[in-house]
């Protein structure tokens, strides 16, 4: 095996331990996976925009900041590169939400967790394919290209954040963001034998995530392990005055958590079994693999009991008016003013600025995004309103009334992340109600704010990897961080290894010839 | 229970200011009426004392300190315009003289 090799299979916090002890450079870690960027892509489609220079550059000036000793200070990822999703604006590279109507823009700013990456050193690998304004469950709404699961490369890889989840899986890059509005983080984790975590809501700046739904979206990490995500959190959470959202605490303790889990000693934990997010609807192949992970959790002392949340069947109801009232809201904005496209109106329609916005908008939006824009548009309008929009924030409260009544009873509540495993391309582009069933599990942890993961639970019968979802509450991020830890720590021991030491990688393969 | 006519699509996609297609809008109204009739269910379960929520983690709005600052320069804050001259964004005429 060539040294490239060796080093992108390796967790970010190895990286980092590598770093440290002066074994290998940010430059060398950079360039390793700039290698395995070139070889996956022809078959992987993970990314957008690959910003090379970029990352080479940073590399360098941690690599010197380091030589000179003044890295000092700095998180424990620093020098270790990370990719992030296309829905977060990064100053001079790129940004396009996967559409169209950004085609080409370049954002003059950095969101909050762009610059709390840039100062611990962190080098940019560039950005990842996602559904178009992160309105999806399998990658296949972007604007610009399909991305292949790299379990098998005619399955999609989940979404929104498809392109973030391959990434991570194809060893292209350790770590990557995401951002999860109904599951966009937990569900391509679980299609992509990855680790995806939504912190609480208001936990991570959202200043300079570009807006889908803004009750619900949440930016969160995206990695191989447990221990890294929780790492990769500490360095992006925190409080932001930028984001009016943000809540005024600093981020617990969550690596912490996680090498505490890793000791596999759960005793005294109380985990509660979610009644509505099983039977109807799962996999067989994913109940199978769900639930020897609990039987693991009980052999570490976990105390597990089933809970109910009998309002939760409601939840995907509610989301699907309150996702589209949100995002035609916000995807407002897109009017052909001030920057991305505009397309003025055909010869014979008066040239006017609303004719332009009309054209702009439907030339540069997709299926998903106009369907979304309508249905919204339609429950905010007068006279609908109280029947829909008012019934959905009622049942949100239901929802979180729900949460608290369990979270009385257990410290964390699971259930298979996703329905199903990762399905092929086109099986669901023409049924928009079979395509968001997808997130009936992760639907409800954004609509209550509280924080929720999904890890590796094995592999289905059918060779795909499945989802483990852990949901904590509001503020206690740390509370999942222990027990998943502790599974992945079991799950690894039976396995003997990682599960992507499963995984078929030939683009890696080829780099060692 | 709601039901998408063919004009109330017009009417939306006037409203949201997109110009649907003939084709587009025979679609989206099958599928949105596929859509209307699954999400109705939000109607069956909260009873009229149910107290709306609108931020999962509602938190005091605060004002920050009214201190100048230059978060963007002129030049790159037109720098993704369709449009721009004399330092000003350039719209096409906004009433009509139709």
């Amino acid at each position: 095996m060539s040294q490239a090799t060796e080093l992108v299979k390796l967790t970010a916090a190895q990286m980092a331990a590598k770093i440290k002890a002066k074994e290998v450079s940010s430059r060398e870690l950079v360039d390793a996976e700039l290698d395995v960027i070139e070889s996956a892509e022809p078959s992987i489609e993970a990314f957008l925009h690959v910003s090379a220079d970029e990352a080479r550059a940073q590399a360098d000036a941690f690599d010197a900041k380091l030589a000179k000793g003044e890295a000092e200070g700095l998180p424990e990822l620093a020098g270790v590169p990370i990719a992030i999703k296309d829905m977060i604006v990064t100053k001079g590279i790129p940004t396009t939400a996967a559409s169209k109507i950004l085609e080409g823009w370049v954002p003059p700013y950095d969101a909050t967790v762009i610059e709390k990456l840039k100062a611990a050193g962190m080098p940019l690998l560039g950005k990842t394919n996602l559904d178009e304004f992160a309105q999806g469950s399998s990658t296949e709404h972007s604007a610009y290209q399909l991305t292949h699961n790299p379990w098998d490369t005619e399955r999609v890889p989940g979404g929104s954040g498809g392109g973030s989840a391959s990434a991570v899986a194809a060893f292209e890059s350790p770590l990557a963001l995401g951002t999860d509005t109904g599951g966009s983080i937990r569900q391509p984790g679980a299609l992509t034998g990855t680790v995806g975590v939504k912190p609480t809501y208001g936990g991570v700046s959202r200043f300079g995530a570009i807006a889908m739904a803004s009750s619900l979206d949440q930016i969160g990490p995206v990695s191989r392990t447990v221990l890294d995500a929780a790492l990769l959190q500490e360095v992006i959470g925190g409080h932001d005055k930028r984001d009016s959202t943000s809540i005024p605490m600093d981020v617990p303790a969550l690596a912490a958590a996680a090498r505490q889990g890793a000791k596999r000693d759960l005793k005294g934990v109380k985990v509660g079994l979610v009644k509505e997010l099983a039977g109807e609807g799962f996999q067989p192949g994913v109940e199978a693999r769900f639930n020897e992970a609990v039987k693991l959790l009980e052999g570490m002392g976990a105390e597990v009991v089933e809970v109910s949340c009998p309002r939760f069947p409601y939840a995907l109801a509610a989301y699907y008016i309150i996702m589209p009232s949100e995002v035609s809201s916000n995807l407002a904005r897109y009017d052909g003013m001030r920057y991305g496209l505009r397309v003025m109106p055909p010869a014979g329609v008066p040239q006017t600025a609303a004719n332009m916005m009309s054209y702009t908008r439907e030339a540069g939006f997709g299926d998903e995004v106009k369907r979304r824009i309508i249905l919204g548009t339609y429950a905010l309008s007068a006279g609908y309103y109280d029947a829909w929009y008012g019934k959905a924030q009622q049942v949100r409260t239901l929802i979180i009334e729900d949460f608290a009544k369990a979270f009385e009873q257990v410290d964390v509540l699971i259930s298979p992340t996703s329905p199903s495993t990762a399905f092929k391309f086109g099986e669901k582009m023409d049924d928009p109600l079979a395509m968001y069933v997808n997130d009936i599990a992760t639907i409800p942890a954004n609509l209550a704010g509280t924080p929720a993961m999904s890890i590796p639970a094995g592999l289905s019968d059918d060779g795909l990897p499945v989802g483990f979802q852990f949901i904590a509450p509001q503020k206690r991020d740390e509370l999942m961080y222990k027990p998943a830890a502790a599974l992945e720590a079991a799950l690894e021991e039976q396995w003997g290894g990682p599960i992507h030491q499963s995984l078929k990688t030939p683009w890696l393969e080829s780099l060692n010839k | 229970m709601p039901t998408f006519t063919r004009e109330e699509i017009e009417h939306l996609d006037d409203l949201a200011r997109i110009a649907l297609t003939d084709e587009e809008i025979t679609r989206l109204q099958g599928e949105l009426n596929v859509i209307a009739d699954s999400i109705n269910k939000v109607q069956e379960v909260a009873s009229d004392d149910v107290p709306p929520t609108a931020n999962p983690i509602p938190l005091e709005a605060y004002l920050r300190p009214d201190v100048a600052q230059t978060p963007l320069t002129q030049e790159e804050a037109l720098s993704g315009a369709p449009r721009a001259q004399a330092g000003m964004f350039v719209a096409p005429q906004i009433l009509g003289e139709e």
